[in-house]
């Protein structure tokens, strides 16, 4: 290494700094290993993946993995792909509506003064607190009251609510949306809702990107509702889907490759999402917290 | 179907905990009316069930019933297997009043649901209680509790157990191939002292370890009119805890977590030179170990008595018909027809592995040949001479998930250094009295 490169400054912020990278790099190899060993790991065959150095990739790693990912596609019918399919259902429709329904619901409460207000946004706010995982019980027994259960309705419907949601929401449009811009709108004749859908959404975008995100997110790892709710495979969201076959693996042991090449396929548009709307990302993060 | 318990199962048995409390807090009614054992009629006019399994490709072999009964059509719901999901479903289901017509139960859950009212008696439905002698007799006093005039499910898979032994090794090394446990223990030593181990103790399968008290001719749980008898650590259980135990401090046996790469690796490459486990642990082994090929060969299980031939059992499922369903006549006709029909037997075989509780199961040519994995042994033979050698009166308990999570807590320990293996079964035995009487379900002390 080279030290005329580093810049001058007192000895201690070199070491400081040497440290925080260096936990900053155990940090991200801890995070990154697993995602790497999954990736090594669709490329092996069941043999190979017990009897192959762990990180690293065979000899015929660039084949084994394209008839690996035609096996995913092919097995029991081409059940993966439907819960792909069902999953971005699930998870795009779902984080999309969410989010509509989120900001409509923050901006009312930043925005307009009526009574009980602020008991709403408490009543909202503590619904951050309760675990979704507590909730999915009474909802399987209220949605079997209606003989939805089984259904798309089951896992789509309680998906569309985000308290934390509405709470991002509210916070940010207070901080960006100004009073004297919607009065202004309302003198040139706009109506509520056309002002909220033209002028409101734009100023609030940044928000709405990390809404939709954290929704997308939540819906499409979750799990747990799915579990409760869906018994027809064909209804089945990708993780639960994966974890059905995964709970297999002791007697059809040659699933134990297709879960991990699902695995692998199943984050790729967790991470398309992210890469593509990281930036609005951090700035809606940040807003928040400025308030 | 094998009852594996894995480490995922962890935390939902917590969720189950709470939940299994909110169905016991309404006392013994049914969701459906309290409709007995005693009349069992057709229904007029087409059928649809419902029938929930986890045995891969169980929809295709549904389907040859489908095309033959237009009258009775199945519809197959799939799901994580019993302890990873499906049980819990069911549970929750049958408070809701919408349980599907069949479910796929272990054998070990079965007392569970026997016991929360969650089971159709289908004794007086046509044909069920004359196919008893159809059926290995271990698993026909499963699903009937030695009650009588009961049937609550029809057996559908069994996993006798026998010895995975590595035929190469034990004769290059001049080692006799081990017939009593005795002979098992010295083998331990002298395979060991080359380096290797004789076996592996998996710490998380529990209902392994009960399989082997059941060789021992032990009883885990016995009930009568006044109440449920939990006995964790009878004279066979401390036999067979004290004997692995033995193992385990002599470091003559591994550790690894069942099923883990790093558990197959170390049968791929050699350093395991038996395994004692079920019938479906061949094909276990045949993917996991793959290099390995045609060296492994199968002999009944180590014996505590000189000569004896009792065999354990580990894993194996019944079909049952779910309680409040409206067509039970119909569901136990199809349960029987998915467990004695040839075809369904063998396609059940080819796609999900299944090793069929039916006796006819020996006429079917997937059992019937030699297994090129196994040097070309005939390896069925020796699991149907197993599987008429298990004793037909084991109980399980009401609450084995839990029983299982704290014996399987408890041997973790033991092979820590805190404790032993006795100990966990005690602890285990202790905790398993507390959850019967927190259910309410009595216990005689």
């Amino acid at each position: 290494m080279r030290r005329g490169n580093t810049p001058r400054g007192p000895r201690h912020s070199i070491m400081s700094r040497t440290a925080a990278m260096l936990i900053m790099g155990v940090f991200t190899l801890y995070f990154l290993t697993p995602i790497w060993w999954l990736l090594v790991s669709s490329t092996k065959t069941g043999g190979q993946i017990t009897g192959t150095a762990p990180l690293w990739f065979t000899m015929e790693s660039i084949p084994t993995f394209f008839s690996n990912i035609g096996r995913l596609f092919t097995y029991s019918d081409g059940v993966f792909g439907r819960w792909l399919l069902n999953s971005a259902i699930y998870a795009g429709l779902g984080a999309l509506l969410g989010t509509i329904i989120a900001a409509m619901c923050g901006y009312a409460l930043a925005k307009y003064e009526f009574k009980g207000r602020e008991a709403i946004f408490n009543i909202v706010l503590s619904g951050v607190l309760v675990p979704a995982t507590a909730l999915a019980l009474p909802l399987f027994l209220i949605f079997s009251e209606v003989k939805l259960t089984n259904t798309l309705w089951a896992v789509f419907l309680p998906s569309l609510v985000s308290p934390f949601g509405v709470y991002l929401a509210r916070i940010y449009a207070a901080a960006s949306v100004p009073g004297e811009l919607l009065e202004a709108a309302r003198l040139d004749g706009s109506g509520e809702i056309r002002t909220f859908f033209t002028v409101s959404t734009r100023l609030m975008a940044p928000a709405l990107v990390t809404i939709f995100l954290f929704q997308f997110v939540a819906i499409w790892n979750n799990f747990f509702l799915p579990l409760i709710m869906l018994r027809d495979q064909t209804l089945f969201p990708v993780t639960l889907g994966l974890y059905a076959w995964n709970s297999q693996i002791s007697q059809i042991p040659e699933l134990r490759v297709l879960v991990i090449v699902g695995a692998l396929v199943s984050i790729l548009p967790l991470i398309a999402a992210f890469l593509a709307l990281q930036r609005f990302w951090s700035s809606g993060l940040g807003a928040g917290s400025v308030k | 179907m094998r009852a594996h318990y894995g480490k995922a199962t962890a935390a939902f048995a917590m969720v189950s905990a709470l939940t299994l409390a909110g169905c016991a807090g309404g006392g013994g009614d049914s969701t459906a009316g309290g409709e007995g054992g005693s009349s069992c009629e057709p229904s007029s006019g087409p059928v649809d069930l419902t029938f929930t399994t986890w045995v891969p490709g169980m929809d295709k072999v549904v389907d040859l019933w489908n095309k033959e009964n237009p009258d009775i059509q199945v519809k197959v719901q799939t799901g994580p297997n019993g302890n990873s999901g499906t049980y819990q479903n069911f549970f929750n289901q049958l408070q809701a009043g919408n349980a599907p017509d069949l479910g796929q139960i272990e054998y070990d859950a079965l007392p569970n649901f026997r016991v929360q009212d969650g089971l159709e008696n289908i004794a007086a439905c046509e044909n069920v209680s004359d196919a008893e002698d159809q059926f290995v007799d271990w698993t026909w006093g499963q699903v009937t509790f030695g009650e009588d005039d009961a049937v609550y499910a029809v057996p559908q898979d069994s996993g006798p157990m026998a010895m995975f032994y590595r035929k190469d090794l034990f004769e290059q090394a001049g080692i006799e191939v081990p017939t009593t446990w005795e002979e098992y223990a010295a083998a331990a030593e002298e395979i060991k002292a080359q380096g290797s181990y004789i076996t592996n103790f998996p710490r998380g399968d529990v209902n392994w370890f009960a399989g082997n008290v059941w060789q021992a001719g032990g009883q885990w749980f016995s009930n009568d009119d006044e109440g449920w008898d939990v006995n964790l650590t009878g004279e066979e259980s401390e036999q067979v805890a004290n004997y692995w135990q033995g193992l385990l401090e002599k470091d003559q046996v591994s550790t690894l977590p069942s099923f883990s790469d790093e558990w197959n690796a170390s049968f791929n490459e050699g350093d395991q030179w038996t395994w004692i486990s079920a019938v479906w642990g061949a094909s276990t082994l045949a993917t996991g170990a793959p290099d390995t090929s045609g060296k492994w060969a199968v002999a009944p299980m180590p014996q505590w008595e000189d000569g004896g031939s009792a065999a354990g059992n580990w894993g194996g499922s019944s079909t049952a018909v779910l309680k409040g369903s409206e067509h039970p006549y119909e569901a136990a006709q199809f349960a029987l027809w998915l467990n004695t029909d040839p075809e369904a037997l063998a396609l059940a075989n080819e796609l999900g592995g299944l090793y069929p509780a039916a006796k006819s199961a020996t006429d079917l040519e997937a059992f019937s040949g030699g297994v090129e994995y196994f040097g070309g042994q005939k390896i069925y033979d020796v699991f149907a001479e197993a599987s008429s050698n298990v004793d037909p009166n084991f109980t399980w308990g009401p609450t084995m998930t839990q029983t299982y999570t704290d014996v399987s807590d408890g041997f973790g320990k033991a092979i820590g250094g805190d404790g032993t293996l006795m100990d966990a079964l005690a602890s285990g035995e202790e905790a398993t009295v507390e959850s019967l009487k927190s259910q309410s379900i009595p216990v005689k002390e």
